[in-house]
C-alpha cells in the first residue's frame, strides 16, 4: 500500500509553503516544483489511457549509450581526465539495462582499460595520466563488470596495493592522488577496490573507520570532511565504507536514518543531496542506495529481517521515469537540464534500487513490467553476482606480492 | 567547456613554434581499439601532445609552466597537469603570490572544481599566509551561498589558522538573507564547535537562536536540524529543556503542523521514554498518535519511516505495559 502510484492531485497538495518568507532557497524551491506539477499533471492524462505508463525508454538509452561507448562530442574534453569512469558509468548503466556490449567490444575496453593503468599501480583517468583514486576504482568496478579472466588478469595488483599505500595518511584518511586532495571518496573507492580485489588488509585501513565516523555531521548523514555539512555522495561514501569494513556500530546509525529519508522530496519524489537543495537524479543512488544498507544494518540487531526499504520507491520511480528520461535517450538531473553520462549511470542505478528495495522478496516495479532493470550491490554499485565473481576470482589467484605489512 | 580558446584567431598552435622545435609531440595512446574517444579540438590534442611529451621527458622550465596553464584552460579538472604544476613551482622557485592570483582567476570561473580549490590551498600552505582566503571563499559564497568547495576551503582556512574572529557575523548575515541556507547553519555549528565551545551559556544562546528562526519559518528543516545539533550538547538532553519543550508544544497548541516540529516531539517522547520520564505530553501513545498523524496526514511521503517508528514504540509500549503487570503482580504476591 505505501508504494503504490500517488494522484495528481495528491502531489499538488504537498506543494512548498513559503510562509510568506520568500528567499533564494524557497524560490528556487518552488520554480522547480512547479515545472514538476505541470510534467505530472501530463503524465496522469496520458496514463488514463495507457495502463504500461510510465515506460522506461530503455531502446532510446540503450542506443545512445553504445554511441558513448565508441566516442564522444566535443564538449566532453571536460571529462578527458574521467575516461575510465565513463566507461564504468556506460557499462555499468547497459549492465542495468540487459544489453551488454558484444565480447569483442568487452575485450578492446579492457585494453582501453590497460592503457590507462599506470606503472606506478592505478589508473589515471586517461592514458599517461598519474593514477587516482576514483578513476582506480571506476576501471576496477568496469572490469568486475566485464568479469572475462583477460579483465581480472589486466589489473596489476601488486602496484596496485602499492598506490593504495601511498594515497594512505597517517590518520587513515586517503588522498584522491599523490599530492592531491583528501576527502571521504578517497576512503570510499580505496576500501571498496580493496575489498573487490583482495589487496585489503587490516594495515592499510587503520583507523579508516574512525576518520569517517569523524564526518558525520550533527544532521546525521556524511560530509567529506570533518566539521562541512551532510551531503548524500558523502554520506554514501561514509556508511558504505563502514558497511565494507563491518564498522557500522560507530556510526549513529537512527540519526542517519532520518536525514536520509527526510532527503525523498515531497512533491517531486527524487532526493535531494543536502537539506533545503534541489532534487537531482543522480541522489537516486548516493541516497537510495543508502537504505537497504540501512535495512541490513538494523536487520542485525533485530529478531526479524528488515525487507523494506524506508523510503517511497513509487514516488523515486515516478520521478525519475517522468521527469529524468532525455527525449533521444540519457537521463537528467532534472527538467531542463542536459543530459551526460554521469546522470544516466546514478539515475538508473537509483531506478533499480528503488524497483528492487533490499533485494529480499519480489521487486516493485512502477508501469510496464519491462520497466524492470537488473539488480546492483549497493555497495559498489555493480551487480551483486559480478562482485562476488570478481571477489572469488581474486581470492583463488592472490597478488604474487605480498602486503609490505 | 573551453570554448573560448577555440574562437582565439592568433593562437598558434605549439607545434608550429619555433621555441617547442626540439620537443616531439606525444599523441595519446589509446591503443588499436579504443572506446570512450572525445572529439578533442585540434587546440586542445595539440596543447596535450605537448605536455605529455614534456611530461615524460620531465621537463621543469618557465615554458612548460605556461604550456600547463593552457592545458588548465582547456581542462581544469585535469588533475595531473595541476600536480605538475605544482611540481614546477616547486622546482623553479615561482613567485607564489602570482600564483595565488593566477589560481583565483581560474577558481572564479570554474567555482566548482575539485582541483582549483586544492591547489589554492597548497599554494596557501607553502606560504603560511591565510590573509585573502576569507575574501576570496566570501566571494564565491555570494555567487553561490551553498558552494561546498567554497566552504570546505573557507573552513580549513579558519581551522587551521584560527580565523574564527568575525565567522560568526559572516554566518549570521548569510543567514539573515536566506533562512533556509543549510550551508550556512552548518557553519554555524562549524564555529561553535571548533571555537566558542558548548559552554552551558553558549548552549542556551544557540537554543534560542534557533528557536528564533523556527517562529519565522516553521517548516525550515535547517533551524529544526540545527535546534537538535545543539541540544546533543546540553546535558538535559532533548526532553529535559522546558524552554524546548514548552516552545514545542505551544507551536503544536497554536496549530502548527510542521512535520519538523511533530517529528521533533516525538524524539522528545522517545528519550522521556527512555530516560523513564513519561508525562501527559509525553509518552508513547503520543508518540505514535504523532507517527500516525505524519504517516497519513503531514508526511505522507515519509510513511514507511514513519509506521517503523510507530512500531517501535508499541513495542516499548507493551513492554512497558508488561512490566507494570508484572509489578501489579509482584505486589499482589507480596500481599
Amino acid at each position: 500500500m505505501d508504494n503504490l502510484p500517488r494522484c495528481y492531485s495528491d502531489i499538488a497538495n504537498e506543494k512548498y509553503d513559503a510562509e510568506r518568507v520568500i528567499t533564494d532557497t524557497s524560490s528556487d524551491q518552488i520554480d522547480v516544483e512547479a515545472v514538476i506539477l505541470n510534467l505530472y499533471k501530463q503524465f496522469e492524462k496520458n496514463a488514463a489511457m495507457d495502463p504500461e505508463m510510465p515506460l522506461l525508454n530503455r531502446n532510446a538509452h540503450t542506443a545512445v549509450l553504445k554511441t558513448w561507448l565508441k566516442g564522444l562530442p566535443k564538449s566532453y574534453e571536460c571529462l578527458d581526465a574521467s575516461r575510465t569512469w565513463l566507461v564504468y558509468w556506460i557499462l555499468h548503466s547497459l549492465w542495468l539495462l540487459n544489453d551488454m556490449p558484444d565480447a569483442e567490444t568487452l575485450s578492446h575496453t579492457v585494453q582501453f582499460l590497460s592503457h590507462c593503468q599506470h606503472e606506478e599501480g592505478g589508473y589515471g583517468g586517461g592514458p599517461a595520466q598519474h593514477p587516482h583514486l576514483g578513476t582506480t576504482y571506476a576501471a576496477v568496478n568496469a572490469l568486475s563488470i566485464i568479469g572475462t579472466d583477460e579483465a581480472y588478469d589486466s589489473i596489476d595488483r601488486s602496484s596496485l596495493q602499492k598506490f593504495l599505500w601511498t594515497v594512505r595518511d597517517v590518520d587513515g584518511s586517503f588522498a584522491l592522488h599523490k599530492g592531491g586532495e583528501q576527502d571521504i571518496r578517497g576512503a570510499y573507492c580505496a576500501i571498496s577496490i580493496a575489498k573487490i580485489t583482495n589487496t585489503y588488509t587490516d594495515a592499510l585501513f587503520d583507523k579508516t573507520a574512525e576518520w569517517i565516523v569523524s564526518c558525520q555531521t550533527y544532521e546525521g548523514g556524511f560530509a567529506g570532511c570533518p566539521g562541512m555539512e551532510a551531503h548524500g555522495g558523502y554520506a554514501f561514501c561514509g556508511l558504505a565504507s563502514l558497511a565494507l569494513l563491518n564498522r557500522t556500530a560507530l556510526c549513529d546509525i537512527d540519526a542517519l536514518l532520518r536525514w536520509c529519508v527526510n532527503r525523498q522530496m515531497r512533491v517531486e519524489g527524487g532526493f535531494q543531496g543536502r537539506t533545503n537543495k534541489l532534487v537531482d537524479g543522480c541522489y537516486s543512488f548516493w541516497q537510495g542506495a543508502a537504505f537497504p544498507i540501512i535495512s541490513a544494518i538494523l536487520s542485525q540487531g533485530n529478531k526479524e529481517i528488515i525487507e523494506s526499504v524506508f523510503f517511497n520507491q513509487s514516488a523515486l520511480q515516478e520521478y525519475i521515469m517522468v521527469c529524468c528520461q532525455a527525449r533521444d535517450g540519457g537521463l537528467i538531473d532534472k527538467p531542463g537540464k542536459f543530459r551526460d553520462i554521469y546522470h544516466t549511470c546514478y539515475t538508473l542505478s537509483g531506478l533499480s534500487v528503488a524497483q528492487h528495495g533490499t533485494g529480499i522478496g519480489d521487486p516493485f516495479v512502477l508501469g510496464s513490467p519491462r520497466n524492470e532493470l537488473n539488480r546492483v550491490h549497493p555497495l559498489h554499485n555493480v551487480a551483486p553476482h559480478l562482485v562476488y565473481n570478481a571477489v572469488h576470482y581474486f581470492i583463488r589467484h592472490p597478488p604474487p606480492v605480498k602486503d609490505k605489512n | 567547456m573551453s570554448d573560448s580558446g577555440d574562437s582565439d584567431i592568433a593562437w598558434t598552435l605549439y607545434k608550429d613554434r619555433p621555441e617547442w622545435k626540439d620537443i616531439t609531440p606525444v599523441s595519446e595512446d589509446d591503443g588499436p581499439n579504443p572506446v570512450v574517444v572525445i572529439a578533442h579540438s585540434e587546440k586542445f590534442e595539440d596543447v596535450y601532445d605537448y605536455f605529455r611529451a614534456v611530461l615524460k621527458k620531465n621537463e621543469k622550465s618557465e615554458r612548460v609552466l605556461q604550456l600547463t596553464k593552457d592545458a588548465v584552460e582547456l581542462n581544469p579538472a585535469n588533475y595531473t597537469v595541476w600536480q605538475y604544476r605544482r611540481d614546477l613551482l616547486k622546482a623553479l622557485g615561482t613567485d607564489l603570490r602570482s600564483e595565488l592570483d593566477y589560481v583565483e582567476s581560474v577558481i572564479k570561473q570554474s567555482p566548482k572544481n575539485y582541483q582549483v580549490w586544492h591547489h589554492r590551498r597548497v599554494l596557501v600552505e607553502w606560504l603560511q599566509d591565510p590573509t585573502l582566503e576569507l575574501e576570496l571563499t566570501g566571494d564565491a559564497l555570494l555567487q553561490d551561498p551553498k558552494n561546498y568547495h567554497a566552504w570546505q576551503h573557507r573552513q580549513w582556512a579558519i581551522k587551521t589558522f584560527g580565523l574564527f574572529s568575525k565567522e560568526m557575523a559572516f554566518v549570521d548575515n548569510l543567514i539573515t538573507e536566506d533562512v533556509r541556507n543549510n550551508s550556512a547553519w552548518n557553519q554555524r555549528y562549524f564555529v561553535v564547535n571548533n571555537h566558542l565551545g558548548w559552554s552551558d551559556l553558549n548552549v542556551q544562546r544557540e537554543i534560542c537562536y534557533a528557536m528564533e528562526k523556527i517562529k519565522f519559518v516553521k517548516n525550515n528543516e535547517s533551524a529544526w536540524n540545527y535546534l537538535r545539533g545543539v541540544l546533543l550538547h546540553d546535558k538535559r538532553g532533548l526532553s529535559g529543556n522546558a524552554v524546548v519543550t514548552s516552545f514545542c508544544e505551544d507551536l503544536y497548541k497554536n496549530k502548527c503542523r510542521s512535520p519538523y516540529l511533530l517529528a521533533f516531539i516525538i524524539d522528545i517522547c522517545d528519550e522521556a521514554i527512555k530516560k523513564g520520564e513519561l508525562s501527559c505530553f509525553h509518552n508513547p501513545d503520543r508518540a505514535i498518535e504523532l507517527c500516525t498523524a505524519l504517516a497519513t496526514k503531514y508526511d505522507k511521503i515519509r510513511s514507511k519511516y514513519w509506521n517503523y517508528i510507530s512500531e517501535k514504540f508499541k513495542i516499548a509500549k507493551n513492554e512497558q505495559e508488561e512490566k507494570e503487570k508484572q509489578q501489579e503482580n509482584g505486589d499482589k504476591m507480596d500481599d
